[in-house]
């Protein structure tokens, strides 16, 4: 049987309108952009009109989107790059228990370089406390980076409240909105944040590009040395063809936005629906009230993820027990330990299922009475008495 | 169209482009999702990076993907640095690196390294004494391109690797990205620790490349995160274009063993027998120990960019020197490091062949580029 893709927050099929953008690119505008001849002046045209597209899709300026490799990639340059730029005027950075690991890797790399890092706890929903923000920050805190939505469990976070609570202070603001971005319209003057990073892959873009916003005037230091492209801010010769791709990605996924997101909660409350009249025994990781719609995180009590995770995998459903980035092993989710303690069941008994541009309500039906019957394997004993 | 620019990128194979498409239709799982899709995902990267370990003969687990040959000397340079600087601060290398080794160098002189810059020769060649003499007990990298990305020079790496080899505590990084396929290197008997390449240069994907990093070596890793590539570079991998880049790998080897080496330097002997004697012409690539489908020369009173220009409204394609600085107006650097005049190096043009070039457009090349210069010479005068 065809599986049924329910992991699009590890990554989504490309848009075959995507690699018809880029294809065209590789036979054709194949030049290297800082070419002077034609292929060069031409393969720069094109990484010039896809840098309008993405600027004026979150409000920014052209000057202000830099291409990188990625997600990860636009994480630790605008950490590592506005820590060291920064450090004179302080060396304490705020971050969270529950972002990604591009972004806590990286922390704990400055830590070792001297930095101070405050990880703020979250609560049973997977959302911060503006109290306990105000309380950490101080007036050596230099960089803010706080997760736009998160990819375990879908939490928003009070981003435009974050931005004025710095207003006036030394310290910049970074989010990761690698997971939001796309179902989530994003303007980058209207939330406040100084910098910002973005993968292609996470909405039917091309793996291996991203890109990461900087607000005009904050200046950096490179990460990335050798040519000038990218006004010298990261060097490398520019993925003509990925940045196309994901330019087009990022005008697909802005069409109809509205229409989608209105999808994904369809197909999310038939999971849910579903699942309760199945008699399943479960509960909501997250906040569906103030999360991303497309991420249902759900702890099935008396289960074993690894096993669950095999067992749905073999009946052709393809979920996932956290970050894929951490996957491999599978050690217990650091956002559902953030939320519920180390201790807590939810870590090892707990999937994310997440939903994307192919998903019909039928698969979602069908996914939906296989999990059912694959959970209710462990909890049945518990029903049936 | 006649494009002599392959060394600032070449056009992808068709199949390469096919390889491309076809794995990003159906191999697009995350490569660490744990479900079967994420499984076939890991699968393909799995013998992709056996495959490319098997072209490079090195062990899989010693080639590391990246995003390309900036990204991969940065990696090499500052991951050394930073990992090994308990053992020592100098760093060693030359004045005719490509800039995404030199800039990574100042980056860490402003760190606190001790960087030495060796000076090249007139063919841009770097003295084996001179690396002798420049070693030092506190030397913990030595990076050396292998061959010149503006002049085609060739460094003698062999020789600085058998200097090395019994001085475990000096890495050896070599800058492969312009020879690779075309200059044949073992790795192993130039006694490299660390080698980057990257696609584009070669016929594959541009944002892909590799960093060969020699077993047991523990560089200090530039990306953090999810812990891709055994913990050395973090980031879901771009596996379609891992896969393309492999495929380019394979078909551009083939060609190299093929005869295609031959051919390049057919073509570029013909080059050099039919322009040596004209009178404005000079050669900046040496003739010998040089790659063989890279040849810089020097034409007397016509500024790089106006012949640049000329030949491209005539469909003719070659560069003023490394795509990667040639926005700025400076003269070529590598071109002064060999002791050219600063007008010399502002009238040199880089022409550049690839294994797709053929013997006819080298002739029409060379009628087109002799009236052009004729003509700008007429104008310039």
């Amino acid at each position: 049987m065809d599986h049924i893709y329910l992991d699009h927050a590890a990554t989504t099929p490309v848009d075959p309108a995507v690699v018809e953008a880029m294809l065209p690119v590789y036979r054709e505008i194949f030049g290297n952009p800082s070419s002077i001849h034609y292929f060069g002046r031409e393969a720069r045209k094109l990484i010039e009109d896809a840098r309008e597209v993405i600027a004026a899709e979150i409000g920014a300026t052209p000057k202000e989107i830099i291409f990188t490799s990625g997600g990860t990639e636009s994480d630790n340059a605008a950490l590592i790059g506005a820590a060291h730029a920064r450090q004179a005027l302080g060396r304490h950075i705020i971050t969270t228990k529950i972002e990604h690991h591009a972004v806590l890797h990286t922390c704990e790399h400055l830590e070792k370089e001297g930095f101070d890092v405050t990880y703020l706890d979250v609560d049973q929903k997977g959302r911060i406390s503006l109290d306990a923000f105000k309380n950490a920050l101080r007036p050596d805190t230099i960089l803010v980076s706080i997760m736009y939505g998160n990819n375990e469990v879908g939490t928003l976070q009070p981003i435009k409240e974050i931005a004025s609570l710095l207003k006036g202070t030394n310290a910049l603001f970074h989010t990761d909105a690698v997971q939001a971005f796309g179902l989530e319209a994003i303007n980058v003057r209207d939330i406040g944040v100084d910098l910002m990073s973005i993968t292609a892959h996470k909405f039917n873009g091309p793996k291996g590009v991203g890109f990461l916003y900087i607000r005009e005037g904050v200046l950096l230091e490179t990460y990335q040395h050798g040519g000038e492209q990218e006004r010298k801010r990261r060097a490398g010769t520019h993925n003509v063809p990925g940045i196309v791709g994901m330019a087009k990605a990022v005008k697909l996924v802005s069409e109809n936005r509205e229409e989608k997101k209105q999808m994904m909660y369809r197909l999310r409350q038939r999971m849910l629906d579903r699942l309760t009249e199945e008699g399943i025994d479960f509960a909501i990781n997250g906040d569906l009230e103030n999360g991303l719609a497309h991420i249902l995180n759900l702890y099935f009590p008396g289960t074993r993820v690894e096993a669950l995770l095999s067992a749905l995998d073999l009946a052709g459903v393809a979920v996932s027990s956290g970050s894929a980035c951490t996957a491999g092993s599978v050690e217990p989710s650091h956002v559902l330990t953030a939320m519920f303690g180390s201790d807590a069941p939810q870590a090892k008994s707990s999937l994310r299922i997440s939903f994307g541009l192919y998903n019909t309500e039928e698969q979602v039906e069908t996914a939906a009475r296989i999990i059912a019957k694959t959970v209710s394997g462990w909890q049945k004993p518990k029903h049936s008495g | 169209m006649i494009y002599f620019d392959n060394s600032a990128t070449t056009k992808p194979y068709p199949e390469v482009l096919d390889t491309y498409r076809t794995a990003a239709e159906q191999f697009f799982a995350n490569p660490s999702s744990i479900h079967k899709l994420g499984g076939r995902s890991e699968e393909l990267l799995k013998k992709s990076r056996e495959q490319a370990a098997q072209l490079l003969r090195v062990k899989p687990q010693e080639v590391i993907f990246t995003s390309g040959g900036t990204e991969g000397n940065n990696f090499a340079i500052k991951g050394t640095a930073f990992a090994f600087r308990h053992r020592g601060k100098h760093l060693m290398t030359t004045r005719v690196e490509h800039p995404a080794s030199l800039r990574a160098f100042e980056q860490l002189e402003a760190l606190g390294f001790d960087v030495t810059y060796l000076e090249v020769d007139r063919n841009g060649r770097i003295s084996l004494d001179d690396v002798k003499k420049a070693l030092r007990e506190d030397t913990i990298l030595v990076s050396v391109i292998h061959v010149n990305n503006e002049l085609g020079t060739i460094q003698p790496v062999k020789e600085i690797g058998q200097l090395l080899k019994d001085r475990p505590k000096t890495l050896f990084h070599v800058d492969h990205v312009q020879g690779f396929t075309k200059v044949p290197l073992d790795f192993h008997e130039a006694n490299i620790d660390l080698c980057t390449i990257s696609g584009h240069k070669i016929h594959g994907p541009k944002g892909t490349g590799i960093l060969y990093k020699r077993e047991g070596i523990m560089l200090s890793p530039l990306l953090a995160g999810g812990g891709q590539e055994f913990g050395f570079r973090s980031g879901t991998e771009n596996l379609p274009a891992i896969a393309a880049f492999v495929k380019a790998m394979r078909l551009s080897l083939e060609r190299a063993q093929n005869g295609g080496i031959a051919r390049l330097r057919n073509m570029t002997d013909r080059l050099r027998q039919a322009l040596a004697s004209h009178p404005l012409l000079s050669f900046n690539t040496p003739s010998g120990a040089s790659a063989p489908h890279i040849l810089n020369l020097t034409v007397k009173g016509i500024r790089s960019e106006v012949l640049v220009h000329a030949l491209d409204r005539q469909g003719i394609y070659v560069s003023t020197k490394s795509a990667c600085s040639s926005k700025t107006q400076e003269p070529s650097a590598v071109l002064l490091a060999t002791g050219l005049s600063e007008e010399d190096a502002s009238h040199a043009i880089r022409i550049s062949l690839s294994f797709e070039n053929t013997m006819d457009e080298v002739e029409s090349f060379l009628d087109i580029f002799m009236q052009t210069i004729d003509k700008l010479e007429t104008v310039m005068e």
